[in-house]
């Protein structure tokens, strides 16, 4: 038997299309989690209490199970209350509500980064509590928040990869499913994760441009 | 006389069971210089964040320019939080300078000093920014104005803070430590700031370790020690012999901080 990962390569069309279908969950995984963590970590943080209590409980639950266990639950467990979801948006929903937890989680921790003396000289300076939040404190946790968020931007990549069980023709199931046929799972396997890696490497140097870049807006004295 | 800048009745502050302020009687007098001095935990500093109306007093009175700060006494007696428009309007009256500069890292120089103008005093930007920059010039740091918070050193940073204060045209400036997070030698630049605004009649009230700064600047000097005002005073007074003792034990420790050779 020899290692020939040229096997795999030769099918290069149905790569490229599992390839566009995880970019695609993950980037809208992403972006629905950010939007919906921010919301949630916001909602907490300013709420009230009842709020907090509520929303830090299901974050919780989310956190707490695996990610594959809330994937099947959804696809398999949602026809007995009347969900039935195609496996891409099925994939979609999990990955956002699954990214969404963590962001929150990281946002939250981003907002008690914020030092309270900045929030107290704008309330010094007639700022409103509204004014206050959007001008200060909003852009101080995004800037804080921002190594972690491109960090579990990558955990969710990987995670993407979990979907396949549920049938979503992303990546590992397109390429797993090729080494099938031909006989070169192992082959597949290591295509796989030349793959993840090379896109997990170009978000990290991603990253770290946009650190660099920001790294004058964040607090001299801290 | 004329009424006082700020007057301070039966201020009481506990934060729990401890209490951190007993009892302060003290009156600010307009367009002058206040020094608040003594050990840490001795209450100055919560003191004057209960005049920027940062903690909320506990009992007692503070009036600013003859109005109400926060709350007010109801003929039965009984204290009563005015509502926030007039609790907004008063705090107007004064700047906060803090020990830490809280700059936003995230605005510039000229962000920080005219972001107040064009939130909450909706004054277009280009003007903003035209009031802004007379600000910045008048602490030094006009060609700074581009520069980030973290561009800058601690000196720069705090004088810029004093600006981003000053550019609401406060009647009262209030100073907490503002040079206890500078090295010495930028110190003085910050100082110097505060010396040409005392010189321009600005009423200041300011928590400071600078001993030297308050007897050559302040007008009055309060000594507050375990939550109570022990006195207050004019500097000639207040440092002359005999000292009260439990000035003459604080001054000491200055003292031995190696000035007692310069001595």
């Amino acid at each position: 038997m020899i290692f020939n990962p040229q096997i795999i390569l030769e099918k290069l069309p149905e790569i490229g299309s599992g390839l566009l279908v995880t970019l695609i969950l993950w980037l809208v995984g992403i972006a629905g989690g950010v939007a919906v963590g921010f919301l949630v970590a916001t909602a907490r943080r300013f709420g009230g209490r009842a709020i907090n209590l509520g929303l830090g409980a299901l974050v919780e639950v989310l956190r707490g199970t695996p990610f594959l266990i809330q994937v099947f639950l959804l696809y398999y467990g949602g026809p007995f209350v009347g969900l039935m979801l195609d496996p891409i948006p099925c994939g979609l929903i999990a990955l956002t509500v699954y990214a969404a937890a963590y962001y929150s989680e990281i946002f939250r921790a981003g907002y008690a980064a914020v030092p309270p003396g900045h929030v107290e000289a704008a309330e010094c300076l007639g700022l409103s509590r509204l004014q206050a939040i959007r001008r200060v404190q909003i852009p101080e946790m995004a800037l804080i928040v921002l190594p972690p968020a491109v960090n579990l931007a990558v955990i969710l990549l990987k995670e993407s990869a979990v979907l396949s069980i549920i049938t979503v023709p992303e990546l590992t199931a397109t390429v797993s499913a090729i080494g099938s046929q031909q006989y070169a799972f192992l082959e597949a396997i290591f295509v796989l994760a030349v793959i993840y890696w090379a896109i997990v490497e170009a978000t990290g140097r991603l990253g770290r441009v946009a650190e660099n870049r920001l790294s004058r807006l964040r607090t001299a004295n801290a | 006389m004329s009424l006082p800048a700020i007057a301070i009745t039966k201020l009481v502050k506990r934060f729990g069971d401890s209490t951190v302020l007993q009892d302060i009687d003290l009156e600010i007098p307009e367009g002058k210089v206040s020094c608040l001095i003594g050990p840490s935990g001795s209450g100055k500093s919560t003191l004057l964040r209960c005049l920027a109306f940062l903690e909320e007093s506990t009992s007692g009175m503070i009036t600013i320019n003859g109005e109400a700060l926060g709350f007010f006494e109801a003929p039965n007696g009984k204290r009563e939080r005015l509502p926030p428009a007039q609790i907004r309007a008063v705090r107007a009256k004064t700047g906060m300078v803090f020990q830490q500069f809280n700059l936003w890292p995230h605005m510039t120089a000229l962000g920080n000093v005219s972001e107040a103008l064009k939130t909450v005093h909706k004054l277009p930007k280009g003007e903003a920014e035209a009031r802004a920059l007379a600000q910045l010039r008048k602490v030094g740091l006009e060609n700074r104005a581009n520069h980030y918070p973290s561009q800058l050193s601690g000196g720069q940073q705090q004088r810029v803070a004093i600006a981003r204060a000053l550019a609401l045209e406060p009647k009262i400036m209030l100073f907490d430590e503002p040079t206890s997070a500078l090295d010495p030698e930028l110190t003085g630049e910050v100082l110097n700031v505060m010396r040409d605004l005392a010189a321009e009649g600005m009423t200041m009230v300011v928590v400071t370790h600078e001993i030297g700064f308050a007897a050559t600047v302040a007008h009055q000097i309060s000594f507050l020690d375990h939550g109570r005002l022990l006195f207050s005073g004019p500097p000639s007074e207040i440092f002359a012999k005999p000292r009260h003792p439990r000035l003459d034990q604080f001054l000491d420790t200055y003292l031995d901080r190696g000035a007692s050779m310069l001595a």
